[in-house]
């Protein structure tokens, strides 16, 4: 396959699964923002969910100080955004149509149709736009073209190299949204477990639609060790940092046993794996949550580097 | 100017044989179905993403063709003559662009001024004494033709280079049978849908000598930005072939390469949809960035075939075609089967006179314009736009042919207010390598407007599903 066309590939997985977290993302914000204020002297929750999707210093150029309505926009709609739900979902579907012919009539439909319903919410007044509307058409697209990806597609290296972008962006992504824990995390030991604290879990968990699944997995009480053993290290929930390591070394794997030479990505991610499967929750506290999850995207990064230089710029070897 | 036009369906209030079944259908179907079926068409094309961006337009970027549901028909008998005409014409100017980069054996006659060729700007030294595979230059060649009367076509122009619109000639049938289905079977029309594995083959055939092996093919386009883009990925498509932009490729040990996920492989053939000057910016155009530096060298010492060859451009300039006539009697010792429009060359002082004498009553032409722009439709233009055009045409001469309005044929078309004749030109495309094939069918273009002559896509024209109907 074309470097090039793997590359197109890899990216309208990784646009797309973007596209969802930004949408979640708004919805972690507006739950929170449902809160009672949690005193003085605290970021606001606006302005953390900014500092996790890594756009705070874009919007803050642009807008100002965070207020809702325009961390909306800017989240959502803006094309100054590299991030946006809406420049996402342009970029997946224009480099669909560069490797339209690598896509099933299935998928590009599901891209398509993404993109000019996005247009037309782009014409409709913002007072007709419900925040919660909006997250939920973001999430329904996504899941189109997912399963039209799952249903139709050849499993052959394309489909690799999308599946790729998905769990790579999913590990970045799952990781930065639990950040936004970090950056609303309050400044003193004794809130630790409070009433806010357990409500900020709880709103993670529903932007993740896991809240149900989370309860079926652990039962009873909710805290921040069970929800970050089931956002790290469960591999039965589907968007955890082992869930998605484990799927990118499984493509990767094929990737390298398809074309008979293994790669430096494949054993970089198989290094990753191997760590988390042996972790404990105990040791990430211990490290530092903030301070695991920034390793941890570093990481993933570094995978994805890798990926770029072996197989999508057709530059090594 | 009353002019009396050929009506392809009606003949002296009869309707003609090849359209004997379409009549009914015509009359039966209600205005409200006829609706239906255009908006189905349309929603078809859109989400299929047959789409057509017009340069230095703006606007939308995925615009539709518009597509007229009514077909245009072709009895067997007419269309073997069409086609054996249209052979021997792709016969007669690759045997031209051999015989001018090689002795110029037609100069030498006297048969076409050497200036015409050796000064054209088309004309590429560059390859100058080189023979490609098999003797091909033009390997898809576009031959555009009008209609006048029963047995009376004429060639408008060759398109030796790069023909686009293949795509509409596959697809417009593809949604015809998928919304009338029952047309397809009271009608036996020739499919056209093997065109892809024609060319394929005709790609293959013409691979260079140093290639021991299946042929790897590609086809370079200059990337999605480019209004043909969609048909360059749909011929990638059906071929099964990678649709390469330059940037993937490069050269090295006297080969071409393609950058893979599993590291370089060697490509044998390129079907390049970018112009000559964009091939090789170390040959051509040094500024640009669609083409694959080195690439002309790997061509000349015959590790890759160019399809169609650099050079094949100075078959198909305008100021060229009034000699394809001479050229067929020339190489081929035959009598041409299919007619030149008569044809004045403002770069002769006899014929500027004429021309500039009767500009109202002619259609002028650049000699390198294409896609309808810069020409003068005289019947249909002001006082005012004629003036204008004469003083270009005064300022350099050479870059003007002249023809006389010719009374295009018409096909029903639906439009508004019903069914309506409206004016159409067809393209059909000649695939030349080891053997020479055409596909029973072509690209129909139907201008819109009523009365306009003016079929570019470009100028607001549609196209229609063309019929062969078997024997």
């Amino acid at each position: 396959m074309l470097s090039r066309t793997a590359d197109n590939l890899f990216w309208i997985a990784r646009y797309m699964e973007r596209a969802e977290t930004m949408a979640r993302l708004l919805e972690v914000g507006a739950r929170i923002a449902l809160l009672p204020s949690a005193g003085h002297g605290y970021r606001s929750e606006w302005d953390s969910l900014l500092q996790a999707s890594g756009t705070a210093a874009g919007f803050a150029k642009k807008y100002g100080d965070p207020v809702q309505r325009n961390i909306e926009s800017y989240l959502f709609f803006d094309h100054d955004n590299v991030s946006s739900v809406a420049t996402c979902i342009s970029r997946a579907r224009e480099n669909a149509r560069i490797v339209r012919t690598a896509l099933t009539t299935q998928v590009w439909d599901a891209l398509n149709t993404a993109f000019q319903e996005m247009r037309q919410l782009e014409r409709t007044p913002r007072s007709q736009l419900e925040l919660s509307r909006l997250t939920e058409w973001t999430m329904r697209h996504a899941a189109m073209v997912r399963g039209a990806i799952d249903a139709t597609l050849l499993r052959n290296d394309g489909w690799d190299f999308l599946g790729l972008g998905y769990k790579l962006e999913r590990a970045d992504n799952t990781a930065r949204l639990m950040d936004v824990k970090y950056y609303v995390l309050l400044p003193r030991a004794d809130y630790v477990g409070s009433g806010l604290d357990n409500y900020q879990w709880t709103t993670l968990l529903r932007a993740m639609s896991s809240h149900r699944a989370f309860h079926w997995a652990y039962g009873g009480e909710i805290t921040a060790g069970k929800i970050a053993h089931f956002l790290i290290l469960n591999p039965q929930c589907p968007r955890s940092l082992l869930t998605a390591i484990e799927g990118a070394t499984q493509h990767l794997d094929r990737l390298a046993k398809g074309y008979h030479t293994s790669t430096q990505a494949q054993s970089r991610s198989r290094a990753l794996l191997g760590e988390l499967s042996e972790m404990t929750v105990d040791d990430i506290f211990e490290e530092g949550l903030h301070e695991f999850l920034s390793r941890f995207i570093g990481d993933v990064g570094e995978v994805s580097q890798l990926v770029g230089e072996i197989y999508l710029s057709g530059v090594a070897r | 100017m009353a002019t009396e036009y050929f009506n392809e369906m009606y003949e002296g209030g009869a309707v003609r044989a090849p359209y004997a079944r379409l009549e009914d259908w015509m009359r039966s179907m209600p205005a409200e179905l006829r609706q239906m079926k255009q908006a189905e068409a349309e929603d078809l094309f859109r989400r299929i993403g047959i789409t057509f961006a017009v340069y230095g337009e703006g606007g939308d970027p995925d615009r539709l063709i518009p597509f007229d549901m009514f077909p245009r028909v072709f009895a067997q008998d007419e269309w073997r003559k069409l086609e054996r005409g249209i052979k021997q014409r792709a016969r007669a100017l690759n045997a031209f662009l051999v015989d001018v980069y090689g002795r110029g054996e037609i100069i030498k006659a006297g048969k076409i001024p050497s200036r015409l060729v050796y000064r054209n700007e088309a004309y590429e030294k560059a390859v100058s004494g080189f023979v490609p595979p098999r003797g091909v230059f033009s390997h898809i060649v576009g031959i555009d033709l009008v209609r006048t009367g029963p047995g009376d076509f004429f060639v408008l122009e060759d398109n030796c280079r790069t023909p686009s619109g293949v795509s509409y000639m596959l697809e417009n049938r593809e949604i015809m049978m998928r919304m009338f289905p029952a047309l397809f079977q009271n009608n036996r029309i020739e499919p056209v849908d093997n065109y892809s594995d024609l060319l394929r083959r005709t790609l293959a055939s013409v691979a260079p000598a140093k290639c021991d092996r299946d042929p790897t093919i590609v086809i370079l386009t200059p990337g999605h930005f480019n209004s043909a883009y969609y048909e360059h990925s749909f011929l990638a498509d059906l071929m099964g072939v990678e649709l390469v932009e330059g940037a993937d490729l490069f050269v090295e040990n006297g080969f071409v390469w393609m950058r893979t996920t599993e590291g370089p492989k060697k490509v044998d053939v390129i079907y390049r949809r970018i112009d000559d000057s964009f091939l090789d910016p170390l040959c051509f155009r040094p500024d640009s960035m669609l083409g694959v530096p080195g690439l002309m060298d790997v061509y000349r010492s015959g590790g890759v075939t160019i399809c169609s060859a650099p050079g094949a451009g100075v078959a198909d300039d305008k100021a060229v075609y009034t000699f394809v006539p001479e050229m067929v009697r020339f190489y081929l010792g035959e009598e041409p089967i299919l007619n030149n429009v008569p044809t004045w060359q403002c770069g002769k002082a006899d014929d500027l006179k004429y021309v500039q004498a009767n500009l109202k009553e002619l259609v002028v032409k650049e000699v390198h314009g294409s896609g309808g722009y810069g020409m003068l439709v005289g019947p249909k233009s002001t006082a005012e736009q004629i003036e204008h055009f004469a003083a270009r045409i005064a300022a350099d001469p050479g870059n003007y042919i002249a023809q006389p309005t010719l009374a295009l044929s018409t096909v029903p078309t639906f439009v508004e207010e019903g069914v309506a004749p409206r004016h159409v030109d067809l393209r059909p495309y000649c695939l030349v390598g080891e053997r020479i094939e055409l596909v029973p069918g072509g690209l129909t273009r139907v201008a819109l407007k009523d009365g306009s002559l003016v079929v570019n896509s470009s100028q607001g024209g549609g196209v229609k599903d063309t019929w062969v109907l078997a024997e």
